[in-house]
């Protein structure tokens, strides 16, 4: 297996050292370019598919994979702190449309310049509005799973937030038989709350449940903000405080970095995250089920983040869009259509889950470190040192194994 | 396993209080925890009594025996946990590795023996005598399968990243997971499969005031205790079973002395997956349905007790999963099994929270 990826690292070295530098006024990498190149691509995809696009409807959904993968990215990546229960934030996210966002209140009759006809039963918020209840929602959840974990290492912090996670799922579950008081419930369990409001803009209109373009673009934006929030926090002071928890907890606690307040701020940051995209994947469901509330949700985006490349901003974005392509679409649709294509009498349909499994195995036992690992991980990893600190050449040489 | 925290002067610079209720509460808060649900059942039958049926007539009882029953229920039950646990256990305590495809391993172990059931020709009519020699020779068959499948696994898996970011083989152990389902899928078909009743498992053996006992309870017992002792007696006196101690204690030093780590590390693979694959024959006679996702819940519950007794200890992975057994039924029985899900990973997480070496964690690493 190490002769495979050293011939694949003699062959990208080998392409790199062709590729020559970036102008100055571009800081002398090509990322932006590449970065700016991206962008233009996605904003002009779906002009080359039509508005009912079965490819374009599973490019919404990755997306929207991109923003939980990036929220994710913040706890597990930057932070250090293993998430086994990220379903909990889907699930809060998911629920501030169902609740806020459709007539399952039937007592209530609340309209705030919603899509819904004036006077509707049930609590109708605008859109944003409720991107902003689910912020608030899932930061203070995310808190509160933290709090328990404050103390705990790795693995132990796996452990309760995946018991957090299951409880919360089975909440979803029972919900349906908690009373809330004149008949209503907590949740409408497995039989889900439907009819969600659609998306409004004043000025811009109601977003229709066939054309995909107008969700298309909304998750897009929110995915642009995301990841620009997501790169400035990991450049703060912040981000820099997770990473030295997340090297060596004791050294950077002497030096001054409040753990409580940093740890938490990453459980809240990511959970928001979370809810931001938990919001727009149910109401682009149109439904808020408890059975989409399952464990292996976590795994999911987890596998995501890891396949990516932990803690690298760019890589989640890519390991996000990989698996849910992978899951969404390549397998639904391009294999499962294969074997006819060749002419055999064969279905793909019950192999998908385990096609997915040996993907998995495969990509991580060929790049353990993710498709794109985080800058400073890599040069920990191959000893290199950041061009604009060559003085440090000489410090690290001695001391880096591989 | 490093202590929990490394220094003190961080721990007294964080979450103060919950420290300070730690260190007053600890052990005894869980015991008092864990003991919460039978003592309040019990109290409650003796006082507002229970009902049931005898003879088809409404009968009000104030007593202990419907606990009795409960727990009796709950430890045979957790039997089949602590078998699985035990896998969690010995592989965590050596490479830290949640092998999440171990709960997989044991629906392979069930579907084995059910497939060889067919193979042998064993049904509800079979005689005694065949049924025992049948059962023991796919008892070993269904052991050897699981305990090869884990193995392999661990051969394609996770040894390639044994020098790999620490989550890399977390995402490999789901792969398999996957791998597993879809197998299991393929074989039996995604529903719930009965199978046949072999041993009329709901048949009762006998009563002791009040409380019976079934032939599944005394199966599940009589298969565990054994291998259990057996287990044990490996890890703690044969020379590969302290080579496993070693290495879970200290791999480099265990290689200094001359110890083959990988050698040792498929060794805790393999007994694992030999647990497991006992596991699955039992449960496929004790729930007589088996089913391709079955592996998933029972690997939580399972994992959940491991943590709970202590990971990398033996006796506590024994002891979470009879607990977990005992307060799974409690709360299927009383609260209602929907709930069941959130009351185990409730008792988790205050096991997390009040001690979270769990309940045998301060001694040393038994079997890593």
């Amino acid at each position: 297996m190490s002769e495979l990826q050293a011939q694949l690292q003699e062959w990208r070295d080998r392409i790199l050292a062709r590729v020559p530098g970036a102008p100055a006024w571009l800081g002398g990498r090509w990322s932006r370019v590449i970065a700016a190149c991206g962008m233009a691509f996605a904003i002009a995809l779906p002009f080359f598919f039509s508005s009912t696009n079965g490819f374009i409807n599973a490019t919404v959904v990755s997306i929207a994979y991109v923003v939980m993968a990036l929220g994710l990215n913040v706890v597990v990546g930057f932070a250090g702190l293993l998430d086994l229960g990220y379903v909990a934030f889907y699930a809060f996210g998911a629920y501030s449309v169902g609740w806020f966002g459709s007539g399952f209140f039937f007592d209530a009759h609340v309209n705030v310049l919603s899509s819904a006809a004036p006077g509707a039963i049930g609590v109708h918020l605008n859109f944003v509005l409720i991107l902003v209840c689910a912020v608030i929602i899932t930061s203070i959840a995310g808190v509160l799973i933290g709090l328990p974990t404050l103390r705990l290492r790795g693995d132990y912090i796996a452990i309760v937030t995946l018991a957090f996670g299951e409880i919360i799922g089975t909440f979803a579950v029972n919900g349906q038989n908690i009373q809330l008081g004149g008949g209503e419930t907590l949740t409408a369990g497995n039989l889900g709350i439907s009819a969600l409001d659609l998306p409004y803009f004043p000025g811009l209109g109601k977003f229709g449940l066939l054309n995909v373009r107008p969700w298309y673009f909304l998750i897009l934006v929110i995915a642009f903000i995301v990841i620009f929030v997501a790169i400035r926090i990991r450049d703060s002071r912040l981000g820099r405080a997770w990473i030295a928890l997340r090297e060596d907890e004791v050294a950077a606690v002497s030096m001054g970095i409040p753990l409580v307040r940093t740890k938490l701020l990453a459980y809240a940051i990511g959970a928001a995250f979370g809810g931001i995209s938990g919001v727009f994947l149910g109401d682009f469901d149109q439904t808020v089920n408890a059975g989409q509330f399952q464990f292996s949700f976590s795994v999911f985006v987890l596998a995501m983040v890891i396949v990516g490349g932990l803690g690298s901003v760019w890589g989640s974005v890519m390991g996000a869009l990989l698996l849910s392509y992978m899951n969404y679409y390549l397998i639904p649709d391009v294999l499962n259509s294969l074997p006819h294509t060749f002419g055999l009498n064969f279905d793909l349909t019950d192999l998908n889950i385990g096609i997915f499994g040996f993907l998995l195995v495969i990509v991580m036992v060929l790049r353990p470190q993710g498709l794109f690992p985080e800058r400073r991980r890599r040069m920990e990893l191959s000893g290199e040192v950041a061009p604009e600190h060559p003085e440090l050449g000489e410090a690290t040489a001695g001391g880096v194994t591989a | 396993m490093s202590a929990i925290s490394p220094t003190a002067s961080v721990r007294r610079s964080a979450a103060r209080p919950l420290d300070y209720l730690r260190s007053h509460i600890g052990a005894w808060g869980l015991i008092a925890a864990l003991l919460a649900l039978p003592v309040y059942y019990g109290v409650r039958d003796l006082t507002h009594g229970y009902t049931n049926f005898v003879n088809g007539h409404e009968v009000v009882h104030h007593d202990l025996s419907l606990l009795g029953f409960n727990l009796v229920e709950g430890l045979s039950n957790g039997a089949i946990w602590a078998l699985i646990a035990i896998g969690y256990t010995l592989v965590y305590g050596i490479i830290e590795l949640i092998n999440f495809a171990h709960g997989d391993v044991f629906t392979m172990g069930s579907f084995t023996s059910v497939s060889l059931w067919g193979a042998f020709g064993l049904t509800a009519a079979t005689g005694p005598l065949g049924l025992i020699l049948g059962l023991a020779l796919t008892l070993v068959i269904s052991m050897l399968v699981c305990g090869s499948l884990n193995l392999l696994i661990e051969r394609v898996a996770y040894r390639p990243l044994r020098n790999a970011p620490k989550l890399a083989p977390l995402i490999t152990a789901i792969g398999f997971s996957f791998i597993l389902q879809n197998t299991g899928l393929l074989w039996k078909g995604g529903e719930e499969t009965g199978v046949a009743d072999l041993i009329d498992q709901g048949d009762k053996v006998f009563n002791i005031s009040g409380v019976t006992v079934h032939r599944a309870d005394i199966l599940a017992i009589c298969v565990m205790v054994p291998l259990v002792i057996a287990l044990n007696w490996f890890v703690s006196r044969t020379a590969p079973g302290r080579a496993m101690r070693a290495t879970a204690q200290d791999p480099e030093a265990a290689r200094l002395m001359g110890i083959n780590v990988d050698h040792t590390i498929s060794l805790a693979f393999m007994l694992g997956g030999m647990l497991a694959g006992a596991a699955g024959l039992v449960y496929a006679m004790y729930e007589t349905n088996i089913w391709y996702f079955q592996g998933f819940q029972a690997g939580l519950i399972a994992f959940t007790a491991a943590v709970m007794g202590g990971i990398g200890n033996i006796r506590g992975a024994v002891l979470g999963g009879l607990l977990i057994g005992c307060v799974q039924q409690l709360s299927d029985f009383r609260i209602g099994p929907e709930w069941t899900e959130a009351v185990v990973f409730g008792y988790l997480i205050l096991v997390m929270i009040l001690r979270p070496r769990g309940l045998l964690g301060e001694e040393t690493r038994e079997a890593g």
